[in-house]
This record gives C-alpha cells, structure tokens and sequence, in this order.
C-alpha cells in the first residue's frame, strides 16, 4: 500500500497487548475457562420466545431513533419503583446498542478537544480508547488492593485540573467486583459537584450485588443533574448477544447523544427491544435465581482462593475476582499463558488492565459449578508445584 | 427454603465440603443440617436422574398415567384410598387432583400388557373405584425440570473482557 489510510488518531491506540493471548485461546479446544466476561446462562426462554414472537409478528423495521416508547417507559417505571429515580422517556431516555455504545455516545456528545476524562484503574478496556477516540484525554485514577481497588476523593482531587470534564464511574467492577456503600459515592459525588464533573455511571452489574444494596449514582443528592445513568440487559438478565442498553441523564445530554445515535446506529435492534420489555416485565425471577448462583459460586471460589493460598478482595458483584498472584514471582501474562499450557485454565492476565496490575489475574466465575470446581483444584495443583 | 436444599435439589451430589464453601459455612455444620433434614423426612431420597432412550438395552419399561376417578369415604377422604394405590410398587407416582377425576397415577411396568393387567386386577376392583383411564407414555421430553434431549446450548467464546 502506498499511501497509508489508517487515520492517525487509531493509529496511535495503544494496541492490546494479550490479543495473541487471546487468539491462543481461541484456537485451543477442551479448555476450561474463567476467561468470559458474561453469563454462562443462555438467556431465559421466555424472553428468548418473545423475541421469537416479535419476529413471527412482523416487527422487523427501525424503531424511533431513541427506542421503542413501551421500551423506555418500564426503564422510566422500573428506575422510579427501585431508585425513585424521574426520567422523562420522552426526552431522558436514549435506548443503545449496550451499554457500549452508551459510553461512546457520551464520549462524542461531551468532549472538545483537550478535555480530560477520570477513567477509574482498573476497569473495563474499553472506556480510555473511547475519550481519546472523542478527542480527549483520559486521565486514570489510580487503585490498588491496599485501597480494596476504590477510588478516593482525594485520588479525584489529586488530578482533577480545569480542562478535567467528566469521569467514568463502574460499580460493581470488571475487573474485580469491586462495588461502593452509599455514603463512599456520597463522599465521590461532593469532590464531583465540587469541581463540576459530569458523572458517566456505568452499572451493568447492579443487579449482580452479594453485599449490601446497590446504590444508583443518580440517586446520590444533587447527582441527578450532572450524572448520566448507563445500564442495559446483557449481564442481569443473560442477553449479553441482544445488544440492548440504556442511557439516563439530563435532556441536553441525552439530545446531544441522540443526534449523534441517528447518524450512526439509527436505532437498536427492534427484535432484542422487544425481548428486554419482556425481561422487565416478567424477569425479576430469573435475575433473582442467577444472582443466587453467582453469589454461591463467588462464596465457592474466594474460599478456595484463601485454601490456594492467593489473596483477593472480595468482590462485592458482578461475577469476577481478582486475585494477587504476587507470590508465585510471574508476571501475569507468563502465568495465564503457563496455566493455559499446562493445566487448560484460560483466564485473564491482570496486565490486560494495565501494566501495574500485571501480579494480579481476573477470574470469572460465569462458569457452570462443576467446571469452577474442576479449574479451582487445577488452579491450586499449578500454585503447589511452584510452592 | 434453606440454601443447602436449593443446592441439593440441583445436584444431589455437591459434597457437604462444596456446599459449606458455597454458603460460608463448615463442612461438619452441612453435614448435620442434611442429617436433620434426612430425619425429618424433608429429604426424602437421592437418585440419578436415567434416560431410558439411550440405554443400549432395548427391553425398556413402559409407563402409563391413569385418571382414577374415586368415590371417598365418610372420614377417611381420599388418603385411604390412595394409600391403598400407591403402596403398590408399579405405581411411581400418585397425585390427588382437582377437575374431572380424581387421582392422577403414573405407572410403570415391563410391557403393556404387565400395566393392562395391573389395571385389571389390581387397581379397578378396589373398593369405591369408579373408574379408570389410561394414557400410555410415548415419549419424554422433560422430566423434573430436566430436557432429556442432549443439546448444545450456546456457544461463548472462551475469553472476553
């Protein structure tokens, strides 16, 4: 090629540095893996049926730019019942192609260039490349496991500058399950006011809480305004392939991200809106069932972990944990790679995270209970034998 | 219901070292729960869950259910007549209903003709048994919550953030 046509922008993306340990998983049969980050259930048939349903009845075409009203009026029905959260669904409502896209939409909709975004250390991979991909600067917080991996006011004042916009906010945690009491986010949204950021509060893993109650950010006093609430179906209620999500904020914002959602999505998937109206219709049983059997299985694993000998804080949701394998000297890429040779335990290098987290590895228990039992005595043969 | 139960129910076979991982608990503590719930009747057997479709042994058993409509007796309701049905050992499983009849039997035995007889004999000559009919089983397809068609569901990547 002569002319090189990648945009300089993507270019400069740090490249994943485990994409090589990923496709060597992805060619390797028979594995057992704590490696996913989603729901080893398929989604429920009834919701499965209602999509099946919605296709038998023809809905095949766009729906309105923002989402199916039906849609967004039992997201506006059911954050009243939970959080007595008021969301217009006419103009504070913005249904997304998952929360993904949520976190893009508000990227775009938010940054100019040179602003700066708090982006949590760890967290999902995606949030950094989605502020500079807008045109920003992601800022990172910094978290260890002396601080349970939380961030702190003061960390948010220790870099907090005037071009510094929003931050990105993700309880319960990938990757470590990781969530905030309520009086620890009334303590992260006085230092938001404060310095008036935006809060961009992922919380796909809500429903997925073991400890104590979740506490939606915009339901901290003062939040609502200056908070934008992304949630969606595909980790609560197993429909991660449905691709369906919500965003939640104040009506310039979701305006803004909507213009930009007409231009580029159009609108989500009618057939997956349809079955998440089913889900929050008739989903509050399943949720509650795979709750249960994740917080069984969570209580399994952290108990094997301390047998095993490696240290982690314990994961308050989601479905992942994140232990310090510190003691065995490896770095974490070396160490998934020799599980996955030796023992076919995939799971993921804690430098996927970035390079600080390289003694630590996220384990996902979104794994059948047999199968969790089998990597946990697998996983604690391959520490013995580095004893 | 207890935690230990909702296991159970699942997989009989979870060790009571796994359940007390499972539910912050000690080994020894599960261990006496179960005993207790085992004494108490609250649990009332473990099994292994067979699909005869598969057995290389084709001799299978045949199942029926029966409606049996009965007339009950002053004092005594329904219980004495169903006890009289269900401590027969063809009889697998014996249900008091609501709606057109009244018991609701399934029945198992090596060929037709065995369950025919045990109708016959058995079964409709007790007193106060006003009559009897007869479903022969064809196929399962579910059987407590459990398909018994071997399939393929879903198919994850086996890494992903």
């Amino acid at each position: 090629m002569q002319r090189n046509y990648v945009a300089k922008k993507v270019e400069e993306m740090a490249p994943s540095g485990i994409r090589a340990f990923f496709d060597l998983v992805l060619g390797m049969k028979d594995v057992i893996s704590l490696g996913v980050g989603e729901p080893d259930f398929v989604t429920p048939w009834h919701i499965r049926e209602s999509g099946i349903a919605s296709l038998e009845a023809g809905y095949t075409s766009y729906t309105s730019n923002k989402g199916l009203m039906k849609l967004r009026l039992l997201i506006s029905q059911m954050l009243k019942k939970r959080f007595r959260l008021t969301y217009c669904p006419n103009e504070e409502i913005l249904i997304t192609v998952g929360v993904s896209e949520g976190v893009d939409l508000a990227m775009r909709a938010i940054i100019n260039p040179g602003d700066q975004v708090l982006v949590p250390m760890p967290s999902y991979v995606s949030y950094g490349p989605m502020v500079e991909l807008a045109g920003g600067t992601a800022v990172l917080l910094r978290t260890d496991a002396n601080c349970g991996f939380k961030i702190t006011p003061q960390e948010i004042e220790r870099v907090c500058t005037k071009k510094t916009k929003a931050i990105m906010l993700n309880y319960p945690a990938n990757p470590t399950g990781v969530s905030y009491s309520r009086d620890e986010l009334e303590k992260i949204n006085r230092v938001c006011r404060k310095h008036q950021l935006l809060v961009i509060s992922d919380e796909i893993y809500a429903d997925l809480t073991y400890e104590g109650r979740h506490c939606a950010f915009p339901a901290l006093p003062g939040a609502r305004d200056m908070t934008l609430y992304l949630n969606g179906f595909s980790k609560a209620y197993a429909m991660t392939g449905w691709r369906i999500g919500y965003a939640c904020g104040p009506q310039e914002i979701i305006g803004a991200m909507t213009k930009i959602h007409q231009y580029t999505i159009l609108c989500a998937p009618i057939i997956g809106q349809w079955a998440a109206c089913e889900a929050l219709q008739r989903g509050d049983g399943d949720v509650e069932t795979m709750r249960a059997e994740y917080r069984r299985r969570r209580d399994f694993v952290i108990n094997r972990l301390a047998e095993i000998g490696l240290p982690c804080v314990k994961p308050d949701g989601a479905f992942y944990v994140f232990p310090s394998i510190e003691k065995t000297g490896m770095a974490s890429l070396d160490f998934a790679a020799k599980l996955l040779q030796e023992k076919k335990i995939a799971l993921v290098p804690g430098s996927a995270f970035g390079k600080q987290f390289d003694g630590h590895v996220r384990m996902s228990y979104a794994a059948k209970f047999e199968q969790l039992k089998e990597a946990m005595q697998r996983l604690g043969d391959f520490i013995k034998e580095r004893g | 219901m207890d935690e230990i139960l909702t296991i159970l129910e699942k997989d009989a076979r979870v060790s009571a070292d796994d359940i007390a991982k499972m539910t912050n608990s000690t080994a020894a503590v599960v261990k006496k729960k179960i005993k207790k719930f085992e004494t108490e009747g609250v649990i009332v057997g473990y099994k292994a869950m067979i699909n005869n479709e598969l057995l290389k042994d084709k001799s299978q058993d045949v199942y029926a259910l029966i409606e049996v409509n009965v007339l009950p007796q002053k004092d005594q309701g329904f219980d004495y007549i169903a006890e009289r049905i269900y401590q027969f050992s063809e009889v697998v499983n014996c249900y008091l209903i609501s709606g057109t009849y009244d018991l609701l039997l399934v029945v198992r035995g090596k060929d037709m003709q065995t369950i025919a007889n045990f109708i016959a004999e058995k079964l409709s000559p007790l007193p106060n048994i006003r009559g009897t009919v007869s479903h022969f089983l064809l196929k399962k397809y579910k059987e407590d919550g459990l398909v018994l068609k071997q399939r393929d569901e879903g198919n994850r990547i086996n890494i992903s953030y």
